[in-house]
């Protein structure tokens, strides 16, 4: 029979006893005739209990966080649209000054979003 | 910022039903379907990202990268997980690289608890009052982490997701990750449930 444990060694195991419920026979023993370590259970069994509580708080984010979401997914959309047709059979038909146009006019258009996107957050952020 | 506080767990997604069929048809391409999608699950998403990354300007940037990885990645997404759980998991992956990325300056700072909505209609005034006052004070302790550590903790404790889903998105051992959930947890417990003698003199000596 192995040595009794001792409250040092059962207390990494509290927390996730608190949490799961299961852990080893031993620990839980020692648990059962210990004071110091159900009174340290029933705080760990609290402090789940507020973390758990949290997940029903929501917060609200500052206007425009939706509006920034779409953009840039309407951007990326864009992005995708102008690799597809520069990579696609389209592209083929094209010379080479013509695509190499058509990517310079794609980055910037690119960029000229994402600077839009940005000056108009900076704005709210002003305003 | 505002913070809403929901009755019992669940109530923030009022139509659970209404979003399953939203993210069917997003599946099927429907970029308007996939932009309702994102009307109706940003706060919560954003809620996520702002416990992870603790300030409201990485928050955004987060939430950004989240609907554009989830947007990209929705073929990927199975009908049978949950659509939420999977969002939480893309949003956990990038504020992980977020955070990466932002180390150098790294600004914890506490949460901003003005403006606070009350949902708790009928309820014992000062019973809510003291609920309120604990989850400001678990709110604080948690922006008051390591990220490392709050990551963990916040996934595991706060959103429910397996160690095994924390760990890939986090990119760590599973090991690691419950290492990290046990010192959040009695980092946590020490500071917001304190044992008679813990108080103060004697946490610095335990943490680490
Ligand atoms: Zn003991």
């Amino acid at each position: 029979m192995p040595a009794e444990l001792r409250c040092d060694d059962v207390a990494p195991t509290l927390a996730e006893l608190a949490a799961a419920g299961s852990t080893d026979l031993r620990a839980r023993r020692h648990v059962e005739s210990c004071l110091r370590c159900q009174a340290e259970l029933v705080q760990y069994r609290k402090l789940l209990r507020a973390l758990r509580a949290l997940r029903t708080d929501v917060l609200r984010p500052a206007p425009g966080l939706v509006a920034d979401v779409l953009a840039s997914l309407e951007e990326a959309g864009e992005r995708h649209a102008i690799r597809a047709l520069l990579t696609g059979r389209r592209a083929a038909y094209l010379s080479g000054i013509a695509a190499a146009t058509a990517a310079g006019a794609a980055g910037a258009i690119v960029l000229a979003s994402r600077s839009r996107a940005r000056n108009a957050r900076r704005f709210r952020l002003a305003g | 910022m505002t913070v809403t506080r929901h009755g019992p767990r669940g109530s923030n997604h009022p139509m659970p039903r209404a979003l399953a069929e939203l993210v069917a048809a997003a599946r099927e391409g429907d970029r308007e379907a996939f932009d309702e999608v994102v009307r109706v699950t940003h706060a919560d998403t954003y809620t996520l990202a702002y416990r992870l990354v603790g300030n409201e300007e990485d928050a955004r940037d987060v939430v950004q990268e989240a609907y554009l990885r989830a947007y990209r990645g929705l073929k990927s997404f199975r009908g049978e997980a949950r659509f939420t759980t999977w969002l939480y998991r893309i949003t956990a992956n990038c504020a992980s690289t977020h955070l990466g990325r932002r180390r150098r300056h790294q600004h914890d700072e506490l949460p901003e608890d003005d403006g606070v909505v009350d949902e708790h209609p009928g309820s014992d005034p000062a019973e809510v009052a003291a609920a309120a006052l604990l989850r400001d004070r678990v709110s604080a302790a948690l922006a008051g982490l390591p990220p490392r550590l709050r990551a963990v903790v916040v996934l595991r404790d706060v959103y429910d997701l397996p160690h095994d889903a924390i760990a890939s998105e986090l990119g760590i051992s599973v090991t690691a990750a419950k290492v990290r959930l046990h010192r959040a947890r009695r980092r946590l417990r020490e500071e917001l449930f304190p044992l008679p003698g813990e108080a103060d003199g004697e946490e610095a000596s335990r943490a680490g």
